[in-house]
C-alpha cells in the first residue's frame, strides 16, 4: 500500500510547490512573496521527508533540520527588513 | 512491516500531502494578502507534521529504536509557523496592504 501512496503523496506536494512558485512570480506586494517563500521551504521539508521515507535511510533529515532552522531565520530577516527598513539595528 | 502498521502509515501520509496540496491551494487562490496568510500557517504546518509523524513511525519500525529527529523538526516547526505568520501580518499592516470588503476586523488599528 505504500509503493502506491508515497507516488500520490509526492504528486501532491509537488503541485503544491508549484503553486507556491505560481504565487512568488505573481504575488503582487512583497509580503506575499516572502509568504510564497515561506511556504517554498516548508514543502521542501516535506519533499525530503517523503524521499527519506521512499528511499528508506534516513539520511536526510539533518538537511531538513537545516532548511527549517535557515528558512525560519531567513523569514523573519525579511519581515524586519519590511517592518523597520533594517535587519540588525 | 505488519500490514496494519502500513495502513496507519498510508493515512497519515495521504493526510499530510492533501493538507500541504490545500494549504499551497490557499496561498495560490484566496483574494488578499490577510486571508491569503491562513492557507500556509495553518494547513501547510499540519500536513507537514503529519509527514513526520508518519516518517517517525516508520523509521521507528525499522528495528534501530526509536526515531527521535523528526519530533525535533516537528517541535521546530509548530515553534517557529506563528512567529513567521505574526511578523507577516505586521509586515503587511505596516504597508497598509489592501484588502477586499469581505475581509473582516479592525486591521487599520495595527501597526
Amino acid at each position: 500500500m505504500l509503493t502506491l501512496v508515497i507516488p500520490v503523496a509526492f504528486a501532491l506536494v509537488a503541485a503544491a510547490v508549484a503553486l507556491n512558485f505560481w504565487r512568488l512570480l505573481q504575488g503582487p506586494s512583497s509580503p506575499d512573496r516572502i509568504l510564497a517563500l515561506d511556504t517554498l521551504y516548508v514543502n521542501t521539508i516535506a519533499l525530503l521527508v517523503l524521499l527519506g521515507i521512499h528511499l528508506g535511510t534516513s539520511l536526510y533529515f539533518e538537511a531538513a533540520l537545516l532548511i527549517a532552522l535557515m528558512g525560519f531565520v531567513g523569514t523573519v530577516a525579511l519581515c524586519k527588513y519590511l517592518l523597520r527598513g533594517d535587519i540588525i539595528e | 512491516m505488519s500490514s496494519w502498521m502500513e495502513l496507519i502509515l498510508s493515512f497519515l501520509i495521504l493526510t499530510g500531502a492533501i493538507f500541504t496540496f490545500i494549504g499551497s491551494l490557499g496561498l495560490a487562490r484566496l483574494r488578499d494578502f490577510y486571508t491569503r496568510l491562513h492557507g500556509p500557517t495553518k494547513a501547510t504546518t499540519l500536513g507537514v507534521g503529519s509527514l513526520l509523524v508518519a516518517s517517525s513511525i516508520y523509521f521507528s519500525n525499522q528495528g534501530q529504536g526509536i526515531s527521535l529527529h523528526e519530533i525535533l523538526i516537528t517541535l521546530f516547526l509548530f515553534i517557529t509557523a506563528p512567529v513567521s505568520a505574526h511578523l507577516l501580518a505586521k509586515a503587511a499592516l505596516h504597508q497598509k496592504l489592501p484588502r477586499t470588503k469581505e475581509t473582516r476586523g479592525n486591521t487599520d488599528e495595527g501597526a
